[in-house]
């Protein structure tokens, strides 16, 4: 997609004056005798959409959930929105909560309520609103996602995959976040609604000045979405930058996650496209 | 940025212009001021209503999120519906995109259906005793498919599966040793205290050995037993094949051309019938055991009286009645967990609804089985 190349050299140009969202430092995560993430440095700017890539077991979900505060960590901080989560207090954690929305991997909708209900659910337990106001933001929030009005009285059992996730989003999306973590939101979809989820993304991005942090598998989500890639291995981040930096990274894992078969297939179809636009980027930090 | 700072309440201003009037909106215009959110949004159009035309100026917005788009454009629609013109002044070219996404819907309240409560609950009613027969009617075909693969097994001796057999004994006969063995020993004294102290009452203590004799061997041995593997195996087996349905298991064994019949239920339902009968002989002795202890301690009835009062008491045929009905109990219960077990939907929920089905259900047909086994005894006089 030509339009994600402009964002993308822009968000590395701004770089140092821009805000930073979430920001990790010399991160510890382990399970057991296991270390998985070992001095890991990574940060997020507001308002850019940041893909998390690595092979399995390199530790990209310990990473979200580490973030998240859902792993507890092992030496280093986290600060999110400027705040170390672990010195807070339990309402201003709280309340630094209901800043994020989170995709989970599956989704994660709670299977006992509607679809409505589940996006109402942080709506009604953290404010107080209406229930005209809360059926509306509801089917608001459907639409945004691309869902129908028919899918908001369904059960989640009766969703397909792709609406799941979706579902999923607009539950991510109920409070409008300023941050939101999506853990592989393309995995399980066919190409055509990874490719719309890919838009959606963009889409939402834009029109709510989102900032989002995308662990993914998908290269097309790369490509089409993402401004900046962050690649984790040996439990650190081996390379973050905008694509085109990684791509010309010689780094041997980059070289065979974007150079291998699939990858460089897609490569080059991707830089062909966007040839006049691409120019050298400035090295990783 | 911290919380505090983020909270500028949603404000609507009237000033009156040339044109008409002029509504200033200041102040966060999100989801966080909840309610005062919800009271502004309605003001902008309580301000408005008479007038013939109203500009709205968004300069002061600090903050606007989907909600309070939305609850702008709710009240543009209101106005509009009253024949107020609104125009938008100094939107922000965030805020247009955002206004524009957030174009007002009409909802609709989905009507649900009503129903007579009384009708409701004769429907549940009939709808239950269809499901209970079309259950029975399945259990048999469930058993007559369970008995022709074993015909099979037996005409194809190499066919079946010995050591799944013996991890099947292992996990539902011996391992359930020592729990069937200590609470048949609390009830075998518990019925000995309350024999031994009702029967005092007409001198008639001594009897409490017949007492427990008769009814431990005929009946709570094998009933107690039935009940605990029930609980215990039967549940085990049915969240087991539940599991392997769930993961699509039992489809890989069919597409190999295997049957589960006889690999998975044959090995299982087996290994309950030859346990059940060994548990309960052990139930027996276990409480015969717990009501001599109560009855030399509590009623002074030594053991060697015991044993003797014991056997003028009961009979062979009084200790064969209770171990006859062991394994038809076992494959009630067996048959029952297998068969809920592959009745399993996709869910984690189907899973557990499953497990609870057939515990209740083995339970239940336990107590029937047994009931039907003393009409039986008692018509042929054993």
């Amino acid at each position: 997609m030509t339009s994600s190349a402009a964002p993308a050299n822009d968000a590395a140009q701004q770089r140092p004056n821009r805000d930073v969202i979430i920001s990790a430092r010399d991160l510890v995560v382990g399970f057991g005798d296991q270390t998985i993430v070992k001095g890991l440095n990574l940060d997020v700017y507001r308002g850019e959409v940041l893909g998390v890539v690595g092979g399995s077991g390199q530790g990209k979900s310990v990473l979200t959930r580490a973030i998240l505060g859902l792993t507890p960590t092992r030496g280093g901080s986290v600060r999110v929105f400027g705040q170390d989560r672990d010195a807070l207090e339990p309402l201003e954690r709280r309340a630094l909560e209901q800043r994020w929305g989170v995709l989970f991997q599956n989704g994660a909708l709670f299977s006992g309520l509607t679809v409505k209900q589940n996006i109402q659910m942080p709506m009604r337990e953290t404010r107080d609103l209406s229930q005209r106001l809360m059926d509306e933001l509801a089917l608001l929030k459907l639409e945004l996602v691309g869902l129908n009005s028919d899918a908001a009285d369904k059960f989640p059992s009766e969703l397909s995959g792709g609406m799941v996730k979706r579902a999923a989003l607009a539950r991510a999306l109920a409070l409008d976040p300023e941050l939101v973590f999506l853990d592989e939101p393309t995995s399980g979809l066919d190409p055509i609604g990874a490719a719309e989820f890919d838009a959606l993304i963009g889409t939402l991005q834009q029109t709510l000045g989102l900032t989002v942090f995308m662990v993914t598998h998908d290269l097309d989500s790369l490509y089409s979405v993402c401004d900046r890639v962050a690649a984790l291995a040996e439990g650190r981040v081996i390379a973050a930058g905008p694509l085109e930096t990684l791509l010309a990274s010689d780094h041997p894992w980059l070289k065979a996650y974007f150079h291998g078969v699939r990858g460089s297939r897609l490569t080059a179809a991707r830089v062909e496209q966007k040839d006049e636009q691409w120019k050298p980027a400035p090295t990783t930090p | 940025m911290t919380v505090a700072a983020m909270q500028r309440p949603p404000k609507v201003a009237r000033q009156p212009s040339a044109e008409g009037v002029r509504l200033a909106l200041s102040g966060d215009w999100t989801l966080f001021a909840s309610r005062r959110l919800e009271e502004e949004g309605s003001r902008i159009v309580e301000e408005a209503r008479l007038d013939r035309m109203v500009a709205i100026d968004l300069s002061q917005v600090s903050q606007l999120d989907t909600a309070g788009a939305g609850l702008i454009n709710r009240a543009r629609h209101d106005l509009a519906r009253r024949d107020v013109a609104v125009t938008l002044e100094d939107v922000r070219p965030e805020y247009s995109t955002l206004l524009e996404e957030t174009h007002y819907r009409a909802f609709a309240a989905p009507s649900r259906p009503r129903f007579n409560v009384i009708f409701v609950l004769l429907a549940d009613f009939g709808e239950s005793i269809a499901d209970a027969l079309h259950e029975f009617y399945r259990g048999v075909g469930f058993l007559g498919e369970f008995v022709s693969s074993m015909m099979y097994v037996a005409a194809n001796p190499r066919r079946f599966r010995l050591t799944s057999l013996v991890a099947q004994i292992e996990l539902v006969g011996f391992r359930s040793v020592p729990i069937i063995v200590l609470i048949n020993i609390l009830v075998g004294g518990i019925v000995a205290q309350q024999g031994i102290f009702q029967l005092l009452k007409f001198g008639a203590s001594s009897y409490t050995v017949s007492l427990i004799g008769i009814l431990v061997l005929r009946e709570l041995g094998v009933l107690l037993t039935s009940i605990m593997i029930a609980g215990r195996s039967g549940s085990a087996i049915t969240a087991e094949l539940g599991s392997m349905k769930m993961r699509e298991e039992i489809d890989a064994l069919l597409v190999m051309g295997l049957s589960p019949f006889e690999v998975l239920i044959a090995p299982r339902v087996l290994g309950l019938v030859i346990s059940l009968p060994i548990l309960t002989f052990l139930a027996d002795m276990a409480a015969l055991f717990g009501g001599m202890l109560v009855a030399w301690w509590y009623g002074g009835i030594s053991p060697v009286a015991f044993a003797s009062l014991l056997k003028d008491a009961i009979a062979l045929h009084t200790f064969l009645v209770g171990i006859i009905k062991a394994p038809f109990m076992a494959l009630v219960i067996g048959l029952i967990a297998s068969m809920d077990g592959l009745a399993t939907q996709g869910s984690a929920e189907s899973l557990g609804r499953q497990v609870t089905s057939s515990v209740v259900k083995s339970i239940f047909m336990v107590i029937v089985m047994d009931g039907l086994f003393a009409v039986f005894f008692a018509a042929v006089d054993y």
